[in-house]
């Protein structure tokens, strides 16, 4: 397939069940809520060293809030309800009760429950209290700026973890603008986060690894500098890859999210120097959800 | 459908003990059968009919037509279904309910809503004493649910009250959240005396500043609280004075006690002028 002149590979991306939990961080202006989110979903890119992949969904004015303040959706992805319980505790803890003037809520409904602020209390070492408020329950705590405000508990769902594409261009400045355009028009949808720094990866990774302590390492088959050797999937005008990987909360958050990052890069084609887009898979083993790029694209065409 | 309408024929001088026409307790009766249940009034009991006119076969909604402070115990312990009452109730109006709604066109007796644990009491005229309090020999008063008189109340409103919420927005008695264990109340009017005395926890908000509070309480100063804007907003759709409450009032001045009875609790008076609230 091509579109706009650049190759859309017959392949797919391989992404993972996983479980996952929106909070809602508001504080007295924008600014505030966005540090506490950004702190929070900070050492956050992938499930491999940081138990969690968060990142923020996207910016909430005051009339969408349940305090009326600005404040920003965050989402945050594990590959078990455990770790993501644990994970959102120790965050918000740390970066969320410690931020001024935030205040934290749940941000999904559902029936299965994880805590938000039901442990984040006992900081107030016995001088919180709280109010349930349309069936809801809501902890104050005492802090130095005046209250802090956390409800009980939020909702998790399942979801799809590590949705990907790659950009191979022709130069590395090329590749990366090109990033760039799918993050940002990828950053204006709902319900996915790109976990990665800004969005992009520049270290995709392959399964397993010469040294036996390693679980994976460096795809060498999209490295420039090892063009040329076995293996490398690289023709000699691609000079770099950058991959975005997404996390959404549903299969088709995902595939949507996939299709309009792709769309943007192709839509600079081949005078921008983009070449080639495809994906990174183990072969189909370990994910559930195969996302095949000829297929997405396709369903955008029809559309 | 009709409702289920009970006309009161004459104001009877002994107590009636109203608990078995509560709704849910009627369901799949007809009025015959309703008319032939037994109520007890003073030492004895008479059948509904006896007392009541009863139409209409609705059973999700009562009306008790004539109303008057000798009927007692209206709706207590109901789980669903409305009851609207025409006129006066009498005491222990809502007694541990567990849901549906109660709406009393005039005013209602001592300890409504005493252990009460869900639903929603509205009384359009005052309450006498003892609202969502403890009747003697129990530890807790109200447990949950929402009470909202829209007049005034008497004397220990919330008298051991656990948890669940109080809207008044006329005046209040003496003693008002004397005891309190935990839960809201608040009050748009004046206040009585010995407010809030061996509260341990909960929060009572209230509109004017009454001046003076016991000596066990302490002045912390003015504060915006968060929780105050979600507090407010929940009543938007509730036909009162407290659905005109503006969320982005949080300013209130905060006076914590009783400190002679563990001293977790608060009583909130809204900074009269919102516009000094910082931004």
């Amino acid at each position: 397939m091509i579109i706009n002149g650049v190759e859309i590979e017959d392949t797919f991306a391989e992404a993972f069940d996983m479980r996952a939990t929106r909070i809602v961080i508001t504080a007295i202006n924008f600014k505030w809520a966005r540090h506490a989110a950004v702190t929070m979903t900070g050492f956050a890119t992938s499930i491999i060293g940081c138990g969690v992949e968060a990142g923020i969904e996207r910016v909430l004015h005051g009339d969408e809030t349940p305090d009326g303040r600005p404040g920003v959706a965050v989402l945050l992805f594990a590959t078990s309800s455990k770790v993501l319980a644990k994970q959102l505790e120790t965050r918000v803890g740390q970066c969320v009760l410690t931020c001024p003037t935030t205040a934290v809520f749940a941000g999904l409904e559902g029936d299965e429950k994880i805590p938000l602020g039901k442990n984040v209390r006992y900081f107030g070492d016995g001088f919180q209290s709280s109010k349930i408020i349309d069936g809801k329950r809501f902890w104050r705590i005492p802090v130095m700026d005046g209250e802090f405000l956390c409800e009980e508990e939020t909702a998790r769902t399942t979801a799809v973890g590590g949705g990907n594409f790659l950009v191979l261009a022709r130069t590395m400045s090329q590749a990366l603008l090109a990033s760039e355009a799918a993050i940002d028009a990828i950053y204006r949808l709902p319900h996915v986060i790109m976990p990665f720094p800004g969005g992009g990866v520049r270290s995709g990774s392959k399964v397993g690894s010469k040294y036996k302590a390693l679980p994976a390492s460096t795809n060498d088959a999209y490295c420039p500098t090892l063009k040329g050797l076995a293996g490398s999937r690289l023709s000699p005008d691609i000079g770099a890859a950058m991959e975005i990987v997404i996390d959404g909360l549903t299969d088709d958050d995902v595939r949507h999210a996939m299709r309009t990052g792709i769309q943007a890069v192709c839509a600079l084609g081949t005078s921008e120097g983009i070449v080639r887009i495809t994906a990174s898979n183990f072969g189909g083993k370990l994910g559930a959800h195969h996302f095949h790029l000829t297929e997405i694209m396709g369903e955008a065409d029809s559309s | 459908m009709k409702p289920i309408v009970l006309e009161l024929r004459e104001a009877s001088r002994a107590p009636v003990d109203m608990s078995p026409l509560a709704p849910d307790r009627l369901q799949g009766m007809r009025a015959k059968k309703i008319s032939a249940v037994r109520l007890w009034t003073g030492n004895r009991q008479v059948p509904v009919g006896d007392l009541f006119n009863v139409s209409g076969e609705d059973h999700a909604r009562l009306v008790i037509q004539n109303a008057t402070a000798s009927l007692e115990r209206i709706g207590a312990g109901m789980v669903t279904g409305q009851i609207e009452v025409e006129g006066n109730a009498g005491s222990y109006l809502g007694r541990d309910m567990r849901g549906g709604q109660i709406r009393v066109r005039g005013d209602c007796g001592a300890f409504c809503a005493s252990a009460m644990h869900a639903g929603l009491i509205e009384i359009d005229g005052n309450a006498d004493d003892f609202l969502g309090a403890a009747v003697t020999g129990e530890r807790q008063g109200m447990r949950g649910g929402m009470v909202l008189v829209r007049g005034n109340v008497g004397d220990r409103t919330g008298d051991r009250m656990r948890r669940g919420m109080i809207l008044i927005e006329g005046s209040a008695g003496d003693f008002c959240c004397s005891r309190m264990v935990a839960g809201t109340v608040a009050v748009l009017g004046d206040m009585g005396h010995g407010i809030g005395v061996g509260m341990r926890r909960g929060s009572l908000l209230l509109a004017i500043d009454p001046g003076a509070f016991p000596a066990t309480f302490v002045d912390t100063g003015a504060h915006s609280l968060g929780f105050l804007a979600l507090w407010a907003r929940q009543f938007r759709g509730l036909d009162s004075k407290f659905a005109h409450l503006d969320p982005a009032r949080q300013r209130v001045n905060r006076y914590v006690g009783d400190l002679a009875n563990d001293g977790q609790g608060e009583i909130l008076v809204w900074v009269k002028d919102p516009s000094h609230t910082p931004a």
